[in-house]
């Protein structure tokens, strides 16, 4: 068998397992799109009164939440799909694919590719509601939206996986989900511009922010109305570009076979 | 079976935190050979287990199977089988979506892949169930997957660690029926990490494993053989008291497991009716005779029981993340 027959043996093992879980899962799906419908809607309707963001007026509460619900999926969807692999590894399935043949980076590959795909099913679903806020499909950057939402997914699956090989109990990855990885939306410009202030700089050092600029930007930057931090959407595909090679390379290190 | 080693293992170290589990340990395995690691639960044989299957870091140390490393390359891997503690299974997926993945982690695909699936759910006996969920599944018959499992990609070295764990012994004597069989036809090398006496009892040669090295390397009758005599087990009343008893009208080795006095004495069953007599009949509940176990050889080359967990807390057992290295 060469390495490239091995490497796919154990990403298309892992690739494949993902999704034939996903096919027995009903529930799962009907959480998957109803869990950000929900989310936009009570949020957008119940800011529409009071929202008004400087150098967006005439910009509506769901129009500018859109985008961050949209990262909100790729975000959640890599932290629920990763959990898994801190009890997996001590005790389940994927004790058989570290023992195989594979390496460490198809292995990392298989996952994330796994959870990318159940990722843009979601983000396709999603997004076909962008006509009932004025935002025509055929106006949308497509070209611009995919590597977008590819990249943060990839990114952030990566860095997910890394944090579940490395904590012990699903107890920690929670806590650090909850202090850590869902804050990181909060301060992604999902909920509100970057304030000019300390805060700015934690959100240009925030992997999410990029993807929700990159989001906001294909989608329909002039009626959005807010400009990234890193200015217009090369900036956010290199960031994400930028951050989803380091988290790869971190999480095929963290797995590896000898202590460095 | 040829004397050559097939798995040599070097110098293995590893440490939890500051907590170190092995300190240099050695051993090697002939072609075909079934090779036990005996330890009791904590004495570092499942961590000698996980590092050569990849499930952690080698810290140092080396093993290599027919002159490869196992340690630093994913390609020899090609040649290995593993059962571990708890079945590598999903149990939301079917027995036959199971094999088939780990056949595809195998490189093995399509038709030939279906073909090995079947053979090896036929071989465990579960055909007629292979469509059902693996969570529907009762312990013994999971285990029986795994074992289809492991040996799906015909290993040539087969690691298990605590194969048998959870299983009762009508099922544990299955799985070993099946595995010997196997370990037969094909000339298989097994390394067994155990704590079971039985289980041991079914290997070539064993290791006896204590402060993280291996403290001897013998058949499983020379080990018993150390012991020397038979063992008399004495239960009824307080342990404790009774050893004193003994102690204090006979020359006898005593040690006590739970509520159970065991003595070592040359010509067992001449001394059953004297420590009878000498005890009291009306407060033993019963008395017997045995041959020396591997437990026994145990207690008598290491000191400790078989069957003590020398596991500390799960929190104390692994390090900071990031500083699982030896200083």
């Amino acid at each position: 068998m060469t390495a490239w027959q091995r490497n796919w043996g154990t990403f298309s093992c892992l690739y494949l397992r993902e999704m034939l879980r996903l096919g027995r899962e009903r529930m799962r799906w009907a959480g998957a799109f109803a869990q950000p419908l929900l989310f936009w809607f009570i949020i957008g309707s119940g800011m529409a009164e009071s929202f008004r963001i400087q150098g967006a007026e005439g910009v509506s509460a769901l129009q500018y939440f859109f985008p961050g619900i949209l990262v909100m999926i790729v975000l959640f969807t890599s932290i629920f799909t990763t959990i898994s692999v801190v009890e997996d590894r001590q005790q389940g399935f994927l004790q058989g694919v570290l023992a195989g043949p594979g390496s460490r980076l198809a292995l990392v590959l298989g996952k994330v590719c796994g959870v990318t795909t159940l990722v843009f099913i979601q983000v396709g679903v999603f997004v076909l509601m962008a006509p009932l806020i004025d935002l025509p499909l055929a106006e949308i950057a497509w070209a611009r939206l995919v590597p977008v939402v590819l990249l943060a997914s990839v990114g952030l699956t990566a860095m997910n996986f890394t944090l579940a090989w490395v904590l012990d109990s699903v107890q920690s990855y929670h806590a650090v989900m909850s202090v850590v990885l869902i804050p990181t939306w909060f301060l992604s410009g999902a909920l509100f511009p970057p304030p000019h202030s300390w805060l700015r700089n934690i959100m240009i050092l925030n992997p999410v922010t990029h993807a929700v600029d990159g989001v906001r930007a294909s989608l329909d930057p002039t009626a959005l109305g807010v400009i990234g931090v890193l200015g217009p959407v090369a900036g956010s595909l290199i960031a994400l570009s930028v951050y989803c090679i380091a988290m790869l390379a971190l999480a095929s290190w963290t797995c590896r076979r000898r202590a460095a | 079976m040829s004397d050559a080693p097939a798995l040599t293992v070097e110098g293995l170290v590893h440490s939890y935190g500051e907590r170190e589990v092995l300190r240099g340990l050695s051993f090697s395995l002939k072609p075909g050979e079934v090779f036990g690691l005996l330890g009791p639960n904590g004495s570092g044989k499942s961590t000698v287990f996980a590092v050569l299957a990849g499930l952690l870091p080698c810290q140092g140390g080396s093993a290599t199977w027919r002159g490869r490393s196992l340690l630093d390359s994913s390609a020899v891997h090609e040649e290995l089988g593993v059962v571990f503690q708890t079945p590598s299974l999903d149990p939301k997926l079917t027995a036959r979506a199971n094999l088939l993945l780990c056949a595809r982690l195998h490189g093995l695909f399509g038709k030939p892949a279906r073909e090995r699936a079947d053979a090896e759910l036929a071989a465990v006996g579960l055909s007629g169930r292979a469509d059902e969920l693996v969570g529907t599944y009762s312990g013994g018959m999971t285990r029986r997957l795994d074992l289809a499992r492991a040996l799906l990609t015909t290993p040539r070295l087969l690691l298990m660690d605590e194969p048998t764990s959870g299983l009762d012994a009508a099922s544990t004597r299955d799985f070993w029926e099946r595995l010997e069989e196997r370990q037969a036809r094909e000339d298989l090398s097994i390394l067994v990490a155990t704590h079971r006496p039985d289980e041991a009892e079914r290997c070539h040669r064993l290791a006896v494993l204590a402060g993280g090295t291996v403290e001897r390397v013998a058949r499983p009758d020379e080990l018993s053989a150390l012991v020397g005599g038979d063992i008399v087990t004495v239960k009824g009343g307080d342990p404790e008291s009774l050893k004193t008893e003994v102690a204090e009208r006979f020359d006898f080795d005593a040690w006590t497991t739970g509520d159970e006095l065991h003595l070592l004495t040359d010509r067992g069953h001449e001394q059953v009716p004297r420590i009878v007599e000498a005890l009291g009949t009306g407060r033993l509940e019963s008395v017997s005779l045995r041959s020396p176990t591997l437990a026994d050889a145990f207690l008598k080359i290491v000191g400790t029981r078989l069957d003590v967990d020398l596991d500390p807390p799960k929190e104390q057992r692994r390090g900071p993340p990031f500083r699982r290295r030896r200083a």
